[in-house]
């Protein structure tokens, strides 16, 4: 029987960046998946990014994952979101052509070295007590595994809606894992059912492009990746059309007939992202809402409708889709439809994504109640490390809120729960100016280069960035001007007499790199894209500093350890509902504690006393 | 979970004294004492006895149900005879009880803060409560108690979500229809908060004077019978009187209740140019704190180029009116004068006393002004356009983190939920 390090159940986003993020450790990988022609598959919307999501892409790159550069092989259409806002807050997007993700990052996978991708259908896990030995194959073999990450996305017990009728799927023109999921019971998790959707695909010959408005990408497309990536896939637009009162009035009359209002959903869906039949019905006076028509693929004719995902039977999504300006013969390729899946409480996890009751197995994607392929990927790698630490008997690798969106979302994970399907936002990181887009690399490179994740060429590359940025911060900082040299090199400064430094002024709000080149000629030198990290750096360097007091409170919290095993029912003048909040969460530390719903300062410090109470014991 | 029981009024004798028992056994540990309690909410007298069988005292007793109790749990409450013995015996009984225990010091009060009946300036407010002396220090204790300054705080919250949900949905949906133009919503919710948020900063000064006591200043030239009259006032020989000039060096307080106010008069050096290293010390203290107090009587005049700064409501009287009688005079010897002198004081006081708001603490008035200075730059930002919405969110989380520090409430959150329920998002 074969004996790896680690073992990965499933080839989508989460699976992918798993399974790969491992290999690059360097141990021994299996990545399993019903079918190796599903590897990386986008199942719904075929782009990558956004905000938020973005900021998670580049943070994977930053530790030299795989979803960055695919999509940007990928990338049909670059859009940096935001433009005109702080650089804090924007983020990248693009849409992708599906074939070549899905080539790209087979072939990423293929080329790894350690990577060994098994078709099969996982059944079962092996276990040895409470702890996970490996995986049962429908043909009845098995495979052994020091740790086991599990990504079933929506295929754990998952069913297709469409109209009234369902059917068992995980996915359009995929079965279930129904078998796998009654393992899943007996471990006796928290476990819910959530639901997504998705819309018709349309083909692309029967739209009348003609008539409408067209939305071509950026200029100069701005990638995920910070390594230098080639030529790049043709560009295209995409297409914007609108609903209208007609087909808001085809939804009304039809609503008994949705899976979702007929009442043959149970699962909570993501309140972002309604189906068309929601936004009709939720929000009853707006005549109109947006669609965006993204082509699927360069060469195919599939058509994404974005805006209009449905459960409605399909004679009706037929009828509403015709209603729409341009989409007046469209013709449907593939229904739209809802599908319900099982969760886990993500609450049963700990920060490396490691189910607590149980030992070597891993969660990541849509099982922790997230949705979106970045916020998967970003928990694939997170995994896909900590998997790798545990098969080497090495400590697991957590990663704060200050320091990452990905930090961010397990925490938010892991101590909140969830309601409906997780999506990133950038107003989820109360250090949002600090995480920016650009500087992932400098949060989360160094990190990744200590675990081993990051190839020779892009420690080369980011080592030189980081000589580049020190030197020209030093040059800014050291060079102090008064306000009549600044003023006669054309700034606007107060004649206050206050010397400043060139880093000062560069915060300004009129004053741009270009203008201090007058007053600091060695400035020239500098490359653009080191002047423009800079000059983010300097605009929000007050509220950085600000911030940093902050920051380091919750570190102190951060470090206020609580063992697994504490007594919160034991501890004297805790309410009875915090009592159950902290058991059922266990929060690894103060501060994740101090960010569980409903938590109290009294209650913090009744545990922090508990903690110093317990220490001299342990010492 | 423990039940906890302790002696809730003052230690010693009185008329009355109350223990009470909270925690999930409270209900039991009240039967075992009393035979059997009343229903919840109501209250009955029953006989206590001791383990033999004796009965200690007779007592009204009280029965509440969690979570409608000041602690929220059970509870049960004892009105006995205030006698040092029967309360010693009660406890004794008491702490026999299984899963019984005595009380830690506030912990009746952590456990209310614990289950939610009380948030923590409405603990400061208890606090307050307990400590008030005068009849304007327990109103505005009682105030706080009920939450009046946590509700202010939670409705400018409210607001600054929605004007923070507001900004955030241009930032995170944007390439998403949202065509309103949410600018002018948030810049009102803005200046609404900012203008009450100002205004409980200024009145915070006098909320504050009401709970520690407003200072009245007596001054004057040496020997003017500032002591005199500060010994009249307070009824006793508070300070050194004699025919010496200078005999006043230090500044001596003495707190009393004028009319419900918290009060304390400042008896002070007599101020003129002196040699003696000493009085020059007393001088210059009486300066300073005569400045700093909220009132200031002045007795005579100063000497020339010694003066002390009046301000608006300051009280004059002429000094020693048993010797020399005038319209406006005033003898701490006789008492002339000052039945009327008190009144003014107090008319003045009252009437500020009037604008007092609901924060009374440094504490209070430090998280309000950077939730202003945070709320005004969030406003600027806004005013400076898109390019700085990044900005004006920070400024206003920033402000919000204030008002969460200063009602000691941790969460968030609420903000995707008001932006789901105004926008509809997604594509």
């Amino acid at each position: 029987m074969k004996q790896f390090d680690v073992l990965v159940i499933g080839g989508g986003h989460a699976g992918c960046e798993a399974a790969h993020a491992a290999a690059r450790m360097g141990v021994d990988v299996a990545l399993v998946t019903m079918t190796k022609a599903s590897i990386g598959v986008m199942s719904c919307n075929p782009a990558i990014g956004g905000l938020g999501k973005g900021h998670l892409v580049r943070e994977i790159d930053a530790m030299d994952g795989v979803m960055g550069a695919v999509a940007d092989r990928a990338g049909i259409q670059f859009r940096l979101l935001n433009r005109r806002k702080g650089p804090a807050v924007q983020g990248p997007r693009a849409q992708s052509d599906r074939n070549i993700y899905q080539r790209e990052m087979l072939s990423m996978l293929e080329s790894a070295s350690g990577l060994n991708i098994i078709e099969g259908e996982v059944v079962d896990l092996s276990m040895d007590g409470d702890r996970v030995t490996g995986v049962v194959l429908s043909d009845g073999s098995e495979i052994n595994a020091r740790s086991v990450i599990l990504t079933t996305g929506t295929f754990l017990r998952g069913i297709i809606h469409i109209g009234d009728q369902q059917r068992p799927g995980g996915r359009m023109g995929d079965k279930a894992s129904n078998k796998l999921a009654k393992r899943m019971d007996s471990f006796g998790l928290r476990m819910g059912r959530l639901k997504t959707g998705t819309p018709p695909r349309l083909d692309s010959k029967s739209i009348n492009w003609d008539i409408l408005d067209m939305q071509p990408g950026d200029e100069a497309p701005e990638l995920f990746s910070f390594m230098p990536q080639g030529p790049l896939a043709r560009q295209i637009s995409c297409g914007i059309t609108h609903t209208n009162t007609q087909t808001h009035e085809i939804i009304q009359k039809n609503l008994e007939h949705s899976a979702m209002y007929g009442g043959h959903i149970d699962g909570v869906g993501p309140r972002y992202c309604p189906s068309i039949e929601d936004k009709v019905v939720r929000f009853a006076d707006k005549e109109s809402h947006q669609i965006f028509l993204e082509p699927e693929t360069l060469d195919g004719n599939s058509v994404y409708p974005n805006g209009i995902s449905t459960s409605l039977p399909i004679e009706v999504q037929k009828d509403y889709v015709s209603s729409i300006v341009g989409l007046e013969r469209a013709i449907i390729l593939q229904p739209g439809y809802a599908i319900e899946y099982d969760y886990v409480d993500p609450r049963s996890l700990d920060a490396a994504l490691s189910v607590r009751s149980l030992s070597g197995l891993y969660l990541a994607g849509q099982i922790n109640g997230t949705t979106g392929y970045e916020e998967a990927a970003a928990q694939g790698l997170v995994a896909g490390i900590n998997a790798v630490q545990f098969a080497l008997g090495k400590p697991s690798v957590h990663f704060s809120r200050a320091e990452s969106y990905i930090g961010v979302m397990i925490d938010d994970l892991i101590t909140r729960g969830v309601s409906e399907p997780y999506r990133m936002f950038t107003s989820r990181a109360e250090y949002r100016l600090s995480l920016r887009a650009d500087n992932a690399d400098q949060r989360l490179t160094p990190l990744a280069m200590d675990l081993g994740l990051v190839s020779d060429t892009r420690q080369l590359v980011f080592d030189k960035k980081m000589v580049a940025l020190s030197s020209c911060l030093s040059l800014l900082k050291e060079t102090e001007v008064t306000p009549k040299q600044a003023n006669t090199a054309g700034l606007k400064v107060k004649e206050d007499g206050q010397k400043r430094s060139l880093f000062q002024l560069l915060a300004f709000p009129d004053v741009e790199f270009d203008n201090l080149l007058s007053l600091k000629p060695e400035l020239n030198a500098v490359e653009a894209q080191i002047a423009v990290q800079i000059a983010r750096d300097a605009l929000y360097a007050n509220y950085v500093d600000r911030q940093r007091s902050d920051i380091e409170r919750m570190k102190k919290d951060e470090r206020q350890v609580i063992p697994p095993d504490f007594n919160y029912i034991e501890l004297p003048g805790l309410s009875n509902e915090l009592q159950a909040k902290l058991s059922n969460t266990r929060p690894d530390t103060l501060a994740q504690a101090a960010r569980i719903d409903g938590m109290t300062p009294a209650a913090l410090a009744l545990i922090l006393a508990k903690l110093h109470q317990m220490k001299p014991k342990s010492a | 979970m423990d039940t906890v029981f302790a002696l809730a009024s003052a230690e010693g004798r009185a008329g009355v004294a109350v223990v009470r028992v909270s925690g999930p056994q409270a209900h039991k540990a009240g039967a075992a004492l009393c035979g059997s309690i009343p229903k919840p909410s109501m209250f009955a007298v029953r006989p206590v006895k001791g383990r033999a069988g004796a009965l200690i005292d007779r007592v009204l007793v009280l029965t509440f149900e969690g979570p409608n109790s000041f602690t929220g749990e059970d509870v049960v409450e004892l009105h006995l005879h205030g006698s040092i013995a029967i309360i010693r015996s009660v406890l004794s009984e008491l702490s026999q009880c299984d899963g019984l225990r005595l009380a830690e010091p506030g912990e009746f009060t952590r456990r209310a803060l614990e289950n939610g009946k009380m948030d923590l300036t409405q603990v400061e407010g208890l606090a307050d409560l307990i400590d008030a002396e005068t009849e304007q220090q327990r109103l505005q204790a009682m105030e706080t108690v009920e939450g009046a300054l946590a509700g202010v705080v939670d409705r400018w919250r409210s607001d600054l979500i929605r004007a923070a949900s507001l900004l955030e949905v241009t930032i995170d949906f944007v390439d998403e229809d949202v065509p309103v133009d949410v600018r002018p919503e948030v810049h009102r919710l803005l200046s609404h908060v900012i203008e009450e948020l100002e205004v409980q900063v200024e009145q915070s000064y006098v909320a504050e004077r009401v709970r520690t006591g407003f200072e009245v200043a007596i001054i004057g030239a040496p020997n003017v019978g500032k002591s005199s009259l500060l010994n009249y006032l307070s009824g006793r020989e508070a300070a050194i009187t004699s025919e010496i000039a200078g005999t006043t060096r230090d500044v001596i307080e003495v707190r009393m209740d004028l009319q419900g106010l918290p009060v304390t008069f400042l008896d002070t050096a007599g101020v003129r140019e002196t040699d003696d290293i000493v009085e020059a010390k007393g001088v210059a203290l009486t300066k300073k704190r005569a400045e700093a107090a909220d009132l200031r009587l002045f007795l005579g005049d100063l000497p020339k180029g010694l003066q002390i700064t009046a301000k608006e409501g300051d009280i004059h009287r002429s000094p020693k009116a048993d010797l020399f009688p005038s319209n406006s005079g005033i003898s701490g010897v006789t008492g002339e004068g000052v039945s009327d002198l008190t009144s003014e004081i107090v008319e003045q006081l009252k009437g500020r006393v009037s604008n007092r708001g609901l924060a009374s603490r440094v504490r209070h008035r430090d998280e309000l002004k950077s939730a202003a200075t945070s709320l005004i730059e969030a406003k600027r930002l806004l005013d400076l356009g898109a390019d700085y919405s990044d900005l004006s969110a920070e400024e206003m989380h920033s402000a919000m983190r204030s008002l969460s520090r200063l009602v000691g409430r941790i969460d968030v959150e609420n903000l995707l939920d008001e932006i789901f329920s105004s926008f509809c998002l997604g594509k």
